[in-house]
């Protein structure tokens, strides 16, 4: 087991679009906020499905959402 | 909390309660004679049916307290759900594999009856803290 390199900004794309909350953002999408709290905290990874749905929530390109680190920048 | 992290705990707390009682009784009627004199049957199916009628009656307080608390399960409950089910597992197998060879080399009813019972309780024990911890840490990533 080991835990996941993906990072994201969601917590910042959240305020930046309009303040939304993590309830609201969990309504968008059909999970529990819960599920927002993890995935903001780096403690789950979504499937691509939600990642876009996220994705598309907040009006970004997926790629602004999630990150992964770049091998040449370790 | 999730509906379902909630069940999780129910679950922990209830068949640690149950099997705890299950064992208090068995040894108190014991009084120093070998344990497979012990009428244990009834004992086990009453416990085994006060832990499933505790935990509806927890679920349902729990709505009762709470009403407006969401019971949506999403992908990460059912995912989790599975881990713990998944580790959980385990221990009916072992208990079902370590029955089956204690019937063979002929050991008493009880602690036939008995392996598997504990089994089961480490089954609900190991999964349920599994749940919880998936719930609480990072789900594990392969």
């Amino acid at each position: 087991m080991k835990p996941t390199r993906v990072t994201n900004s969601i917590r910042s794309l959240r305020f930046a679009h309009g303040e939304m909350t993590q309830a609201e953002l969990a309504e968008r999408i059909g999970v529990t906020r819960q599920t927002v709290i993890a995935i903001e905290q780096g403690r789950y990874s979504p499937s691509l499905e939600m990642a876009f749905l996220i994705a598309r929530v907040l009006k970004v390109p997926l790629d602004e959402v999630f990150h992964y680190p770049d091998p040449r920048e370790e | 909390m999730t509906h379902q992290e909630k069940r999780a705990w129910i679950m922990l707390v209830v068949s640690m309660a149950a099997y705890a009682a299950y064992a208090a009784i068995i040894v108190s009627r014991a009084d120093g004679q070998p344990l497979p004199r012990v009428p244990y049957a009834t004992v086990l199916l009453w416990t085994v049916g006060a832990a499933i009628g505790a935990s509806i009656v927890a679920e349902t307080a729990l709505g009762v307290v709470n009403p407006r608390a969401s019971r949506l399960k999403d992908a990460r409950d059912r995912q989790i759900g599975q881990l713990g089910d998944y580790v959980g597992s385990s221990f009916v197998v072992i208990g079902a594999t370590s029955a089956m060879l204690m019937a063979m080399a002929g050991w008493d009813r009880f602690w036939i009856a008995n392996v598997i019972y504990l089994c089961f309780f480490l089954s609900a024990i190991l999964g349920s803290i599994t749940k919880i911890i998936a719930y609480r840490k990072t789900f594990p990533q392969w």
